[in-house]
């Protein structure tokens, strides 16, 4: 089992960072090498494709506001683990700390996913700080 | 019109294993004739002993502590120093066909260049130079790409996939389930990724390479300029050449090697004098880092096991030796033997078998160190052959190809060309080299730094999980070649090792533009 956590300070408000993250479907607009999500909240089963042309399902375990906490776990086979997080904290006006973790079995996973959000992190802030700016 | 160059490397080979340099089990008479008509360096060290910092070094001309590629995972940066963009603007084509490594292979994302040329069937793409320009990527025109076995975003991996599927299956699962190296074993005795390989010759990467080679060259006008790298996978584990070429060598007959001492408690003897994470990788321990099989032990290997893996890797080095005598007859019925520069070395070396041990990692040993580097000047240049027992280093590659193309060396490389005797050597203070390891991963960390003169060897550990950073080794390499006697801290060789360690202090704290160093992105 590995963990990695990436973080990134952001200058937009809590919640403009929060309306990136929270829709399931949102993934390729902002993670970059995810091409394809399709969501089903019947199920809460995202399916997520990446750029190399593999399905990879997820579980989406929560979406809280109050918390500004994204968690999910992938279920594709390869892994006997994983839990990924992204929490969104406000650390002062227009001032937000987001943190994107990732736990996994087989840990070399963890390592190909942790170095990926960090990725994804940067297209979140620019995405925040864009609209901000608007 | 200037000299051609044909750059051959190969990943993970020991200096032994060449004829021109003692080796007596793979036949290498290419290579061999290579080196009686060229320049043979007894003493060739990499920066690294791993691919990705290795090959970034070969390409930037820079340590990896300067182009920030400091481990395996670690991807060069795309606008990172390149002599083929050197090349290329001088009016060179320019090819890389084979491994290249300069990028992660484990890339779930897709994120690196290299891992989509051959699904887009596109020869290169447009990237930002070292210079700010834009170019083709890393200064490559052509690039088709291989490794070891099957991975289906490489040219070579899609080539099977399509045309003989029937064989996808053939070659060793070199990672296991839990995408860790694996320590299956095969063969006749079981060893470590050791494995009977259905493939047939002809389609297996070594011959593949070497006709993707013919088939660029046959592409070049006469007159043309150009600049070919071939860069076999062979003889890296996993060791599973084509089943039809492994009765060459019969393993019973193949005697062990000269660092192998049988007696399990003479080895034991051997690894306590080193640093910790020697004999706790031995014992099952610690795997200080991802390039070995997490599960293998390295005290269970037996003789046999040995003998077999040594056999197959000869194996490997023939085929690899008759490759190369195809592309130099291509050469020679074009017309370009007088005019074409040939240089043959490889990434970094194999322990193989040396104190009990195999594959690479923070071991600094000749097994790993030292390197065959052969460098045949074209003909036309009247350079006489000679052997180099001065002190090289592959970090020297860069500027030699510049040198070879008429270019000014650049101020980014940080070796001059290699020296063509021992006199040019001395005249141009060839007389130590470098060697870093740095490594971080999962909780494990080693830095190590080596100086190395033609008479000793020092290695210096940096602070680490293991290492409390007072730790060293010290050997020299007259009076004990095999690197078996540790004189670190020896009053007696006190002044060798200050020297040696000023060396050390020197490149440390060498004047350099240093690249921000890179993220560890995949284990490999």
């Amino acid at each position: 089992m590995a963990s990695i956590r990436q973080q990134i300070r952001i200058a937009a408000d809590p919640d403009t960072v929060w309306d990136i993250i929270k829709v399931p479907e949102s993934q390729p607009d902002w993670f970059p090498g995810i091409i394809k999500a399709t969501y089903d909240p019947e199920t809460r089963i995202r399916v997520i494709t990446v750029s190399m042309g593999v399905d990879m399902p997820e579980e989406i375990l929560t979406v809280d506001p109050t918390l500004r906490r994204f968690a999910y776990k992938i279920t594709a086979p390869l892994y006997s683990f994983h839990y990924g997080i992204i929490d969104v904290i406000e650390i002062a006006p227009n001032d937000t700390l987001c943190i994107y973790s990732t736990t996994a079995e087989p840990e070399v996973l963890a390592l190909l996913i942790g170095a990926g959000t960090m990725g994804a992190l940067e297209k979140i802030k620019e995405i925040a700080e864009q609209k901000v700016k608007k | 019109m200037g000299r051609k160059i044909l750059f051959i490397t190969t990943d993970q080979q020991r200096y032994d294993t060449v004829g021109a340099n003692g080796g007596t089990i793979a036949r290498t008479p290419v290579v061999d004739k290579l080196a009686a008509e060229g320049i043979r360096y007894e003493r060739c060290q990499p920066s690294s002993v791993v691919c990705m910092p290795s090959r970034a070094s070969m390409l930037t001309g820079q340590f990896p502590t300067t182009h920030g590629a400091w481990m395996n995972g670690v991807a060069l940066r795309v606008d990172a120093p390149s002599f083929a963009e050197e090349l290329h603007d001088a009016g060179y084509a320019t090819a890389l066909i084979g491994k290249s490594h300069f990028e992660p292979f484990l890339d779930v994302f897709g994120r690196f260049a290299e891992n989509s040329f051959a699904q887009l069937g596109i020869p290169t793409i447009e990237q930002p130079w070292f210079d700010g320009r834009m170019g083709p990527h890393r200064g490559f025109d052509h690039m088709e790409f291989a490794t070891h076995g099957i991975a289906r975003t490489l040219h070579y991996g899609k080539f099977i996939t399509e045309e003989h599927p029937e064989y996808l299956t053939s070659f060793y699962p070199n990672l296991n389930m839990e995408l860790n190296v694996n320590d299956m074993g095969g063969g006749d005795t079981g060893a470590v990724q050791a494995w009977s390989n259905d493939i047939p010759r002809e389609l297996y990467h070594t011959d593949w390479i070497a006709d993707r080679t013919i088939n660029w060259l046959e592409q070049q006008n006469e007159d043309s300029d150009w600049f070919c790298w071939m860069s076999f996978p062979d003889p890296h584990h996993p060791w599973d050449p084509p089943k039809s070429e492994v009765g060459r060598i019969d393993w019973k007959d193949v005697p062990l090697p000269e660092n192998y001492p049988e007696s399990a408690s003479e080895r034991e003897t051997l690894l306590d004098q080193k640093a910790a994470h020697w004999r706790l990788w031995y014992d099952g321990k610690l795997v200080s880092n991802y390039e070995a099989p997490k599960h293998w032990v390295p005290s269970s290997l037996t003789a046999d096991q040995l003998r077999e893996i040594t056999a197959l890797n000869a194996v490997e080095i023939e085929l690899i030796d008759e490759a190369i005598g195809r592309v130099l007859k291509t050469i020679e019925a074009k017309g370009w033997t007088d005019d074409v520069d040939i240089v043959f070395t490889t990434d970094h070396g194999e322990l193989g078998g040396d104190f009990g041990l195999l594959f690479k990692g923070a071991y600094h040993v000749d097994g790993l160190m030292r390197l065959p580097l052969i460098w045949k000047p074209a003909p036309s240049s009247n350079t006489s052959p000679a052997v180099v027992s001065a002190p090289v280093s592959l970090v020297s590659l860069a500027a030699t190809f510049m040198q070879v193309a008429g270019l000014p060396t650049p101020e980014y490389v940080e070796a001059g060309p290699l020296p063509v005797d021992n006199d040019d050597a001395k005249q141009r203070n060839f007389d130590a080299t470098i060697t870093e390891w740095d490594s971080d991963l999962f909780g494990v960390s080693v830095h190590v730094r080596t100086a190395l003169t033609n008479e000793f060897m020092l290695t210096r550990y940096q602070k680490g999980t293991v290492h409390d950073g007072s730790e060293g080794e010290l050997y020299n390499l007259i009076d004990d070649p095999l690197q078996r006697v540790n004189l670190f801290n020896d009053p007696a060789y006190a002044a060798v090792q200050a020297k040696l360690d000023e060396r050390l202090r020197s490149h440390e704290e060498r004047p350099a533009d240093r690249a921000t160093p890179g993220i560890v992105v995949a284990p490999v």
